[in-house]
């Protein structure tokens, strides 16, 4: 007999196929799962409105479940609540920032205009003298940055809340 | 009567998206710089994701099966709602952030008053995208400060924009019997309150630019309505290309 938590744990082997060392579970977008009408229901929350990996992970979640025995599955996209960066889990964190992914830091209000953008330690370096070079970087959910310590260009993963 | 109120008034938050997301996918590749060639397809790509939510519901309210596809693909140029502003061609990149700038500081205070609708789902939408508009009006807005405030060529630029632009902006805030409806059922928030929010949006943004609001009062309308301005025609034919060629595609 399977239970939620088999579910869930089978997911722990889906990766994000943007950044393939986090698992959907680290990213904080897999929620309720339940059994409906003798179908599996995999909620599944957007990172951003837009995203195109969203669709793939669909197809990655159902592909998983089938392989693992499990025909009878959907994925149920909801929006509230919305995701926010925190979802992700501090082994993600970790993950991002082995990977060269800078991780999410708490920042000021973006209602502030030219306010200073917030400080990212280098994912290489650890060095804290790094400069934003574009808000937006190769993905809606990332900011491109700079070391100014040992130069290397590096993605920031941004602070969505 | 009610659910089709609804069905319009979501449509035409879906074909603003849209329609402003098709425009700014004209200049992927093409951007002045690089970074700023990604900014506006990044944005471009948050308000098509914003679209399709909108007309998933749009799709669920009206009832008759449509699903996003065939209400964005599969509909004649006089039945699309969305406002004169955001068909307006690209121009220079001037132009397409004042276009943007005037369209943000609209969308962030109505996803910000529509969090609070009863209608779970359109709360829902509005939840998830008022962090997004949020990204893309501090971008704008710096960006009308820098060219305002910066060269005499850049401040030429964005005050040809502001003055061109300038006639489309009070369709923003148009209301029919649809409006009125959905407000007096405490489902929506009525626009001349937004409309405030606006106003002071751009005067703080263009006053910071060294930039003037026009004198000239002269207004365009009919998007609502389903009349176009003589751009949406040719923007129509290469957004629904694919989907007339070759019927029912996916990718």
């Amino acid at each position: 007999m399977v239970v939620a938590a088999d579910i869930r744990s089978f997911l722990e082997e889906v990766s994000d196929p943007e950044i393939p060392v986090l698992t959907i579970t680290d990213l904080g977008v897999v929620q309720q799962i339940y059994l409906q009408d003798q179908t599996w229901v995999v909620e599944l929350t957007p990172t951003y409105s837009g995203c195109p990996a969203m669709q793939q992970i669909e197809e990655d979640i159902l592909a998983k479940l089938r392989e693992k025995g499990i025909a009878n599955a959907k994925v149920k996209h909801i929006l509230s609540p919305a995701w926010t960066t925190d979802w992700i889990s501090e082994e993600g964190r970790q993950k991002l920032r082995l990977y060269g992914i800078a991780p999410p830091v708490n920042e000021p209000d973006k209602s502030a205009l030219f306010s200073e953008p917030p400080r990212v330690s280098c994912p290489k370096c650890n060095s804290k003298d790094t400069r934003m070079v574009s808000l937006f970087g190769s993905t809606a959910c990332k900011a491109h940055y700079q070391c100014n310590a040992c130069q290397e260009p590096f993605d920031y993963f941004k602070c969505l809340k | 009567m009610q659910q089709s109120a609804l069905f319009e008034y979501v449509l035409r938050m879906s074909d603003d998206s849209l329609i402003l997301s098709q425009r700014l996918s004209e200049w992927c590749g093409h951007g002045p710089i690089l970074e700023e060639d990604i900014a506006l397809t990044n944005i471009s790509l948050d308000l098509l994701g914003q679209a399709i939510s909108l007309y998933d519901l749009a799709g669920e309210l009206e009832g008759a099966g449509r699903n996003h596809d065939q209400l964005a693909y599969l509909r004649y140029e006089n039945e699309y709602k969305n406002v004169l502003l955001v068909e307006q061609p690209n121009g220079d990149f001037a132009m397409t952030i004042l276009r943007q700038f005037f369209f943000d500081a609209f969308r962030l205070p109505l996803y910000e008053a529509l969090m609070q609708s009863p209608i779970e789902q359109l709360a829902a939408i509005a939840a998830k995208s008022v962090k997004e508009t949020r990204y893309h009006l501090k971008h704008t807005s710096e960006w009308v400060i820098r060219m305002g405030d910066g060269t005499e060529e850049s401040h030429r630029r964005a005050q040809d924009a502001i003055d061109h632009l300038w006639r489309y902006t009070n369709e923003l805030f148009y209301e029919n019997e649809i409006d009125q409806t959905l407000q007096t059922e405490g489902k929506v928030p009525s626009l001349a309150t937004i409309h405030t929010q606006w106003l002071n949006t751009v005067s703080e943004v263009l006053n910071e630019a060294t930039l003037q609001i026009p004198a000239n009062n002269w207004k365009f309308d009919g998007g609502r309505e389903g009349r176009h301005s003589e751009h949406m025609g040719y923007l129509l034919s290469d957004l629904q290309y694919m989907q007339r060629a070759y019927p029912n595609m996916e990718w």
